[in-house]
């Protein structure tokens, strides 16, 4: 670990003026439950700490027009509570539960959970973004039982580590984004992004923009996700897959697919969606996780994820 | 006289009772102080730098930029033997040790130290026997034979037998991982050096000073009254020891030196990996004539040892084992809860079951058929009638591969394990005052197992008192010595000790007491707080009004493990029965505890509740092994993978389902006199569970942990699904 300094603003605007434009050299911290982590691994040496704790206005939970927004630093835990969210939501509420730690739920955040760091070993261990080692890639043939068994063809072979990330995706939600000049909304789907240099983020974002919040419309779909999890607590899914979808006349519409944990970025499950739609749920579910799995280029430890893609996806519908 | 033996079950009144541990509260509200917590008036903090590399030799080490940095105070630079750079073996290596005015200060300047190395390729596999080196191991049984040699005679026996089943099994290297990681405090004052240490080894720990420091053991002083688990890997001061000695002889200030939890992992204890192919040979009434076991694995550079297999059926009547070592660049083997057992009981349990199922026989008949083929055949009977009433197994059990519809499919299964556990060399002394309190001093440590609890109560059992009107002293290098905790060696030898010099303490009491009560000294005992005549209450006096009798002069007596008498309170060896509950999800390959029984002979209990508690500890370690634990290597880098808590995975409290432990109690049991529990509480899990899963799910899962990954590929090669 690094020294570093710690600035806390108490407004957007202060914050924004603290960013640099380049990666590493600042550092947002909302619940610090990864930043924290991630400093003291080295995975990154900031020369600035910039705490939104008291930056007002960036968290709570409200519908307006249509949406519900989700303030970027609200809690896990109220995003868990709240009334709104449980209603239309279940999903994410089943997300962040799942992650199985008080203490990482009453601190961590909802853009936190999206923007936390891959959680890959190599990367963890000094190796950086795509575990190199005097020149070497060592994923292929090292320890990549976690590793991504979609989109791995290039060097970023990590998963993506979001829970809530897959179902936002589905529901179609956006991601407010506030840079020094101006604001914008990306869609969730277009947000996570496969570095191709290890200097880049595993998001479109610029290093001195901030997330502000996230906009979910309230388009009354079904959801629900599974997840596949070792250990009940305190630990990643292997495996997660997020579904939404309408039902009318015992038919699926609408759909939308996600898996969770198996590639660089969330990934859409475009298959199974097509499967999906016009189907019945009984009819769907299989077919759909059969679909999901399809494509799959597991790596030398992580064939079982393919295995485990097919029985989340199924078991995602069947339980929403 | 009071008798140098334990209490008849009629004056036993905290020994086999339930009582609390004494230092439960201090610990709860955080009072007590572990080595962590110790925290000295201009204190430095040391930080240790690991090599990167796993195998090569260091060429430089430069810290001329991290000794700029202000605020560092010193720096230490491993050397070897000779004075040169070491060479290295696994990542994570000492190289060099900062102390610094902050923990901060002595992390950044690590940074600033640059190493140069000439790296090797590091050997990593542990898995593939033809990597062996070193003599192999060897062991026959009942293959002697006039015309034969031992290769055919082995043959001949398989040959006879009517099902040979085969298999492969395996663990790997998991670490201590100790909740307070390894390391200790020092500190020197007028030439003699103080020392806080988290260890195992209290009495002990000062000679491992001696050398590095110049001082002599008495010129250095240790204290641990509390430490937070070592389970066989804080028996030594380390290397960590000797560095953090020396910054402080070096800077005159107190130095604290403990090891990040990465550290822990890497460096500070791993258990070997054990792999085996295994052949077993049984009659067609399931009677076991024959078994032969290859195993290899790997205690990084330290030799492998061969588990003892066949293990606890020892008269199997002819058997071959064959062990062969792999030395790889991880981290050194330490003594991991009896060392090589839980290996033996995996490869051992599990082929047993197979061949079992091989027959098509229900598991639990077949271990009680073989009964006789261990130790203590009756022990092992009555504790598997025992376990199986707990677990339900009649309503419950069937043959290999749950028919029930569904992908969630349940099994139980069993393994059977021993230990010795007899009471170690202790010494110790009990004060008894004119005023009536008494005090019991002797220099052991208390893991977190209840030892502290145990001294009080065999005091105050001998004494008459409760166990809140005596004290006891330890945790310190200035009490008599006791010998390191290990080898569940400690509750045998403190407590016979303790028995001791209190009652010898005791007879010299009584001796005073004699004249005033007008009876001779034999005919008096010390009961529910009075000195009085046996069989006679009436002819008494309270504790305090006899120990007046003493006048100004305190009594202390002597007491050891062995006894200067030759009388005998701690023994050794005991078995236990383990069975497992376990649902498996086949399609996701989860796998899920519902109950795991433990059944325990553990000779006279001391204390009802800690011992459970040892039980109920040392199932959650074990379902932890069975399930979860494993040292990650990179097989490239060497560099361990998972040297964090998040993919160290232990389990946690919705991990381990329902735990129902049972002590065998009663004279038969009691009578032996005291034996440990620490080890016989966490050598069954890996196997009982494992054979839990093949019963479930119909195939064996052949290594630990048993992961959804490894749970797929078991079915996709065979079993119910
Ligand atoms: C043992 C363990 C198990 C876990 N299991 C799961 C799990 O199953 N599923 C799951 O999804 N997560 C899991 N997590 C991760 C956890 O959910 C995240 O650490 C947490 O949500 C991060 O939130 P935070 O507010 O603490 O983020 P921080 O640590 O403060 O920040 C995380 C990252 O996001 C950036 N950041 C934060 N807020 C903003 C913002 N508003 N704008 C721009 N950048 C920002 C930070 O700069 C940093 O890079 C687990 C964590 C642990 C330690």
């Amino acid at each position: 670990m690094k020294t570093f300094e710690y600035a806390s603003p108490n407004s957007l605007k202060d914050a924004l003026g603290l960013l640099s434009d380049t990666w590493g050299e600042t550092e947002i911290l909302a619940g610090g439950t990864d930043l924290l982590t991630s400093i003291k691994q080295d995975v990154t040496a900031p020369r600035l700490v910039v705490s939104l704790k008291e930056v007002k206005g960036l968290s709570g939970i409200d519908s307006k027009g249509g949406n519900l927004s989700i303030g970027a630093t609200t809690k896990l835990k109220d995003l868990i509570a709240n009334e709104d969210v449980q209603k239309h939501f279940p999903g994410l509420v089943t997300a962040a539960k799942n992650i199985g730690s008080a203490q990482i739920i009453n601190a961590g955040t909802v853009a936190g959970d999206l923007l936390q760091r891959p959680r890959c070993w190599y990367f963890r261990n000094g190796f950086g973004l795509f575990g190199m080692a005097g020149g070497k890639e060592l994923v292929p043939d090292g320890d990549n039982r976690y590793h991504a068994i979609f989109g791995n063809g290039g060097k970023a072979k990590f998963v993506n580590p979001s829970s809530l990330a897959p179902l936002l995706i589905a529901l179609g939600a956006g991601i407010d984004v506030q840079g020094p000049k101006k604001e914008r909304s990306v869609k969730a789907a277009d947000f996570f992004s496969t570095p191709k240099t290890e200097s880049e983020r595993e998001y479109a974002l610029q290093a001195n923009e901030i997330v502000t919040g996230i906009s979910i419309p309230l388009s009354g779909k079904k959801n629900g996700i599974y997840e596949v999890r070792h250990r009940l607590g305190l630990d990643w899914p292997m495996v997660a897959a997020a579904v939404a979808f309408d039902e009318s006349g015992g038919r699926i519409r609408n759909a939308s697919v996600v898996l969770g944990h198996v590639a660089p970025t969330p990934w859409v499950a475009e298959r199974a969606t097509a499967v999906l739609n016009g189907q019945s749920r009984k009819a769907g579910a299989q077919a759909a996780g059969n679909a999901a799995a399809q494509g799959a280029t597991p790596l030398s430890k992580n064939a079982y994820k393919v295995s485990q893609v097919k029985v989340a996806v199924r078991r995602a519908i069947e339980a929403v | 006289m009071a008798k140098n033996a334990w209490p008849s079950a009629d004056r036993r009144k905290n020994i086999g009772a339930r009582v609390s541990r004494l230092d439960g509260p201090v610990k709860v509200t955080g009072v007590a102080k572990y080595a962590y917590d110790v925290k000295r008036e201009n204190m430095l903090y040391a930080k240790i730098l690991q090599s990167s590399i796993a195998v090569g030799t260091l060429t430089e080490v430069d810290t001329s930029a991290a000794e700029k940095m202000p605020g560092v105070v010193a720096i230490i630079v491993q050397k070897d033997g000779q004075g040169n750079l070491p060479k290295i073996s696994y990542a994570g290596d000492m190289v060099a040790t900062v102390a610094a005015e902050t923990e901060e200060i002595a992390m950044e300047a690590l940074k600033r130290i640059k190493v140069s190395y000439e790296a090797g390729v590091p050997q990593m596999d542990d898995k593939d026997p033809s990597k062996a080196s070193g003599r192999d191991q060897k062991k026959d049984q009942g293959l002697d034979d006039d015309n034969l040699s031992a290769d055919e005679k082995l043959k001949q026996v398989f040959a006879a037998a009517d099902t040979v089943s085969e298999g492969y099994y395996g663990l790997p290297i998991i670490t201590h991982c100790s909740l307070e990681p390894h390391g200790q405090v020092t500190e020197f004052r007028e030439g003699e050096l103080y020392v806080w240490p988290s260890t195992q080894n209290v009495s002990g720990y000062a000679n491992g000073l001696t050398r590095s420091t110049g001082l002599s053991a008495d010129q250095i002083h240790v204290d641990c009254q509390y430490m937070g688990g070592g389970f066989g890997s804080k028996f030594s001061t380390d290397k960590w020891g000797e560095v953090g000695a020396q910054l402080s002889k070096q800077t005159g200030r107190p130095v604290k030196l403990m090891l990040e939890r990465d550290q822990e992992l890497t460096t500070a204890g791993h258990r070997p990996s054990a792999f085996a192919n295994v052949k077993v040979g049984v009659k067609a009434d399931g009677a076991i004539t024959a078994m032969e076991v290859h195993a290899w694995g790997s205690g990084g550079q330290r030799r492998f040892r061969i588990p003892p297999t066949p293990y606890v059926f020892t008269k199997i009547p002819h058997y071959r084992t064959l062990g062969q070592s792999i030395l790889t660049n991880r981290g050194l083997t330490r003594a991991w809860r009896g060392p090589n057992h839980p290996q033996a009981a995996l490869i051992t349990m599990s082929a047993l079951a197979d061949a079992a199922a091989a027959l098509g026989m229900d598991e639990l008949a077949f271990f009680k058929k073989n009964v006789g083929l261990t130790d203590r055949a009756e022990v092992y009977a009555e504790e598997m009638d025992v376990a199986a009433k707990l677990i339900g197994y009649r309503e419950k059990a069937h043959l290999r591969g749950d028919k029930t519809p569904g992908p969630i499919k349940r099994g139980l299964g069993m393994s059977i394990h021993t230990w010795g556990g007899k009471g170690h060399n202790s010494t110790c002394a009990v004060t008894i005052n004119p005023d009536g309190s008494a005090v019991g001093r002797m220099g052991t440590q208390d893991l977190g197992t209840g030892t502290r609890t145990v001294i009080a109560i065999v005091l105050a059992d001998t004494l008459g008192l409760n166990v809140d009107e005596v004290r006891v002293e330890m945790g310190s290098n200035a009490l008599p010595t006791s010998r390191a905790s290990g080898g569940s060696s400690t509750v045998g030898g403190v407590s016979t000790s303790m028995r001791d010099a209190s009652t010898n303490a005791l007879n010299t009491l009584l001796d005073k007491v004699a004249p005033e009560l007008g009876v001779p000294a034999e005919k008096l005992e010390a009961w529910g707080g009075r000195i009085q005549e046996v069989g006679k209450p009436s002819n008494s006096l309270a504790w305090k009004d006899a120990c007046g009798l003493l006048g100004a002069m305190a009594i202390t007596e002597q007491g050891a493990n062995p006894t200067s008498d030759g009388t005998n309170l701690t023994t050794g060896g005991v078995g236990g029965c383990n069975i497992a509950d376990v649902s498996v999800d086949i399609e996701t390959g989860i796998v899920t505890m519902n109950e795991y029984v433990s059944v325990q002979d553990v000779g006279l209990v001391m204390d009802e509740k800690t011992a459970e508690s040892q039980l109920y500890g040392g199932a959650i370690m074990g379902i932890t092994y069975a399930l979860f634990e494993e040292g990650i290597y990179d097989p490239t880098t060497g560099a361990m993978l998972n040297k964090d808590m998040e993919f160290y995975r232990l389990a946690g409290m919705g991990d381990i389902g329902t735990i129902k432990v049972h002590l065998m109690r009663g004279p038969k049991y009691e009578d032996r006199g005291v034996v440990g529990i620490g080890e016989p509480a966490v050598l069954s899990q890996g196997a009982a569970i494992s054979n839990a899963v093949a019963n479930a799910i119909g195939v064996r899962v052949p290594e630990l942990p048993l992961t959804p990954d490894r749970v797929l590929d078991a079915l996709s090669k065979g079993g119910v699904a």
